[in-house]
């Protein structure tokens, strides 16, 4: 069956996930859509499979337009997807998962489901055992259980998001081919990743996205470079570093690990010198996140060694190490870095001194004032900060920093933010560089890191697998390096 | 509507401001179930709410017993604010009145013996069950912080281990001369009474007391770092943390102010209502509270009124049994389905808020 997908956007507010995005998708396709994280795959998968409400945009399938609001009518036409998670239920066993959804009569006919079952399973090599609980089974054979449940749905395009991720290369393997036997057969394969090697080996067309539109599209054979520029764009036109002499190192981490996030930090060693930036560069959950927080004190190391000029900080947390002028600025703003329902007041007067019992809300609503004019807040002192928009929370944020900091801890500091936000939020960060401090940022944005770091790291599954000069290194390498390739 | 539902939809939980057609159609729509239920029991309606009415506010001797229900419920309203507050449901106030009204028989059996005069002794055992209290709520705070259990199961077990206390103390060491009886130890003389004039009623003290709390707690709330401090862990502990605060520390601080004055509550059932330590010291009254403060939107100053019309309920359907052959609970269900009515009510505003903002929210499969 043939499906196209036209001018398909979705907005979340002011983010638009996917803007104007046209595809075609042809019977007996294996087709790959590729993109970076926040391109907006995801979002058009499950705008495809149902689970998303478009804003805009129609699905045609056959030339038919259709118009379907849940996944259980998107499978009734045929359109199934495989989520990165499964969305199965742990507890019953594999075919008790096959069976649910399937339209049955009122006395299951558990005898012919299992039977039915046996013979999909064997036709594509998998080795499922109906009765066992979904719970005990690997994240690929579960990936197995899901795929047999929507074929025997009637499932003729077939998505799968980010599917190797978790599962062993054997499994891959069963799994590649099984796709290309589907093909065969007919069936369309959608495979949404961001690995490079996972649609080559498979697909025969690629779709790129990259910031909610289609940047191009290619078929085999690929031709790699091409597909790193549609994914991560041309390389920024001049860098403005601050380029200044680094100093003596302010954090030292010697051979830390740590668990969290999908793949933890491993074995990383590194030092931060003053008045430098660094940039860190890798997947979302490649390790950045780990550690950031572990060099903020808001993770404890599971082993190696923390120290912050000079001093060990072993046993330390975050309040301590704020002590020593480290601060960490968290990207989910309204999760983790403000407090909702607070106003900017409120949060002004969370950072007062404390002399008496009373607040000094007067003070802090004048403190308020003062750094809404030197920042540059859309808002006023008695404005609630969820009420602000991205770009204002930011520079809300910015502004609680203190005048010289040691050291600056950045999730993803410029995240949804315009142009003219972006450009203001690094000179102030820079002004903070050049007076001496360390900062550290990391951003899926390689363009940003290429244009503000004097320093880029690179994670890769846990591993800091590249630590290079900005200077010295280019997006193309940059983004081979993200790929697991360095 | 516009502007109004995204006020409501920014503000959420405490900046609900109830409108006045809301509030109209939960009081009509608790209205009319309440009525049902009277029509299905038989019962004649309208003289069944005469009967609440009169029952309350009938005369002023009905209304100093609502009024001695209201200053416990008032107390344990106070200290659930300041849990709330930081974001816990501590269900385990109905504990915490009894151990109150625990160790404040246990100072004033421990100083009638000695030469201190019944006021100095009373001031004592009002310390002693604001310690009492607080020191029962501490260890569901503590469960709670440490120990990673979910405040509302240790407060619910922790009530369970106080009634426990409350009656072993009844028929073990503290019982009657003579036989241990339900009806609870033996009655303190009246020097150890917070006695009330005989024209008024209520004891002057005791409406200090809640009034005092009141006041106190507002202010705390308001205007002190506590406040602040506990407002910001309620409403996002990961970021009170990265701008130097201790969530939980400030939460155990919660349950004291909580534990205390519940503690207060229960040493006024012993010194100004029932004189002694009874099975059933604490009446509820913790767990009404939870519904005033909820009924009351989490607004202190709303706290008081609703207070007092829940009294007025509990003290008004005692006598529905012996005019209208009604079972005394109906009060408690009016007092249900308001709370019901109006959590309902608030809920599906934000989701119909939600929707409005259509964001997506579709289950899979």
């Amino acid at each position: 069956m043939q499906v196209e997908l036209v001018d398909i956007r979705k907005h979340y507010g002011a983010v638009k996930a996917n803007d104007g995005v046209s595809l075609t998708v042809a019977p007996g396709e294996l087709h790959g859509i590729l993109g970076e994280n926040g391109a907006g795959k995801s979002t058009l998968m499950k705008i495809l499979a149902g689970f998303t409400a478009r804003t805009s945009g129609s699905v045609r399938v056959d030339g038919k337009p259709v118009d379907y609001r849940t996944t259980a009518e998107a499978v009734g036409h045929g359109v199934g997807m495989l989520y990165q998670d499964p969305l199965d239920f742990p507890q019953l066993a594999v075919l008790d998962n096959f069976i649910l959804g399937q339209a049955g009569k009122i006395a299951l006919e558990r005898k012919a489901f299992k039977a039915r079952f046996r013979e999909l399973a064997e036709s594509f090599h998998f080795r499922l055992d109906p009765e066992t609980p979904v719970n005990r089974l690997t994240l690929g054979e579960r990936q197995q259980v899901e795929l047999l449940r929507l074929l025997a749905l009637g499932t003729r395009l077939l998505i799968l998001d980010e599917p190797t991720t978790g599962i062993s290369a054997g499994q891959k393997e069963v799994l590649y081919a099984a796709l290309r036997r589907l093909a065969v057969e007919g069936k369309s394969v959608l495979l949404v990743s961001h690995k490079l090697e996972d649609v080559e080996a498979l697909c025969d067309r690629v779709t790129v996205l990259r910031l909610g539109r289609v940047t191009g599209a290619m078929e085999r054979p690929f031709d790699t470079e091409r597909l790193l520029e549609m994914m991560f764009g041309t390389p920024p036109p001049a860098p403005s570093r601050t380029a200044q002499p680094a100093g003596s190192a302010v954090l030292v981490m010697d051979r830390v690990s740590s668990p969290g996030g999908r793949s933890g930090l491993v074995d990383c060693s590194v030092a931060i010198r003053q008045g430098e930036v660094v940039g860190l560069a890798g997947l979302e959950g490649s390790g950045q996140e780990v550690f950031l927080r572990v060099a903020g004190g808001l993770k404890p190391p599971l082993s190696g060694s923390v120290k912050l000029s000079g001093r060990s900080m072993s046993g330390c947390d975050y309040h301590l190490f704020n002590k020593m002028g480290v601060y960490f600025v968290p990207a989910a703003r309204l999760e983790e870095g403000l407090i909702p329902e607070l106003t900017i007041t409120e949060h002004m007067a969370l950072q007062e001194e404390r002399r008496s019992f009373r607040v000094p809300y007067p003070a802090a609503a004048e403190n308020a004032a003062r750094r809404i004019e030197a920042f540059r807040i859309k808002g006023r002192p008695q404005t609630p900060v969820e009420a602000l928009s991205g770009g204002n929370q930011q520079r809300l944020l910015l502004s609680f920093l203190p005048p010289d900091p040691r050291l600056l801890l950045l999730e993803n500091p410029t995240r949804g933010l315009d142009m003219e936000s972006v450009n203001w939020v690094w000179r102030h960060l820079q002004s903070c560089a050049r007076k001496g401090a360390g900062i550290v940022f990391s951003s899926p944005e390689l363009d940003e890191i290429l244009m503000v770091a004097d320093r880029v790291l690179v994670f890769f599954n846990g591993r800091l697998i590249m630590d290079a000069a900005a200077a010295e290194t280019d997006a193309a390498r940059l983004a081979s390096a993200i790929a697991g390739k360095a | 509507m516009g502007a109004d539902d995204s006020a409501v939809q920014r503000t959420g939980r405490s900046g609900f401001r109830p409108r006045v057609q809301d509030v109209l159609l939960t009081a009509a729509a608790v209205f009319a179930f309440t009525t049902l239920l009277l029509i299905a029991s038989d019962a004649p309606p309208l003289q069944a709410y005469h009967q609440l009415f009169l029952g309350s506010l009938g005369s002023w001797a009905k209304f100093a017993q609502v009024v001695k229900v209201w200053i416990p419920l008032t107390l344990c309203a106070c200290g659930l604010l300041f849990t709330f507050r930081i974001g816990l449901w501590n269900i385990g106030v109905e504990g915490q009145v009894m151990l109150g009204a625990v160790f404040s028989t246990w100072a004033l059996r421990a100083g009638s013996d000695s030469p201190a005069s019944g006021a100095v002794l009373i001031a004592l055992s009002l310390s002693a069950s604001a310690l009492g209290g607080a020191l029962w709520a501490a260890v569901a705070g503590f469960l709670k912080t440490k120990g990673g259990v979910n405040e509302i199961f240790a407060g619910l077990g922790l009530n369970f281990v106080a009634q426990g206390i409350v009656l072993w103390l009844i028929f073990g060491p503290w019982k009657q001369p003579g036989v241990a009886s339900m009806s609870g130890t033996e009655t303190f003389p009246t020097e150890l009474w917070l006695s009330a004039p005989a024209l008024l009623r209520i004891p002057p003290a005791a409406l200090a007391i809640a009034a005092a709390a009141l006041a106190a707690s507002g202010l705390i709330l308001h205007f002190t770092w506590i406040g602040l401090y506990l407002k910001a862990v309620g409403r996002n502990p990961a970021a009170a943390f990265l701008y130097g605060l201790k969530p939980a520390r400030l939460m155990v601080l919660a349950m004291l102010f909580a534990g205390g004055f519940a503690g207060l509550a229960g040493n006024l059932q012993v010194t100004a209502v029932y004189h002694r330590l009874i099975p059933a010291i604490s009446s509820n009254y913790g767990y009404l509270a939870l519904l005033v403060v909820m009924l009351a939107n989490y607004n202190i100053w709303l706290t008081a009124p609703v207070a007092l019309f829940f009294a007025c309920l509990n003290v008004g359907s005692i006598q529905l049994p012996m005019m209208l052959q009604l079972d005394s609970s109906l009060g408690g269900v009016i007092q249900g389905a308001l709370v019901l009515a109006t959590l309902g009510m608030h809920g599906w505003r934000q989701i119909k808020t939600a929707k409005t903002a259509s964001r997506p929210s579709a289950p899979p499969f």
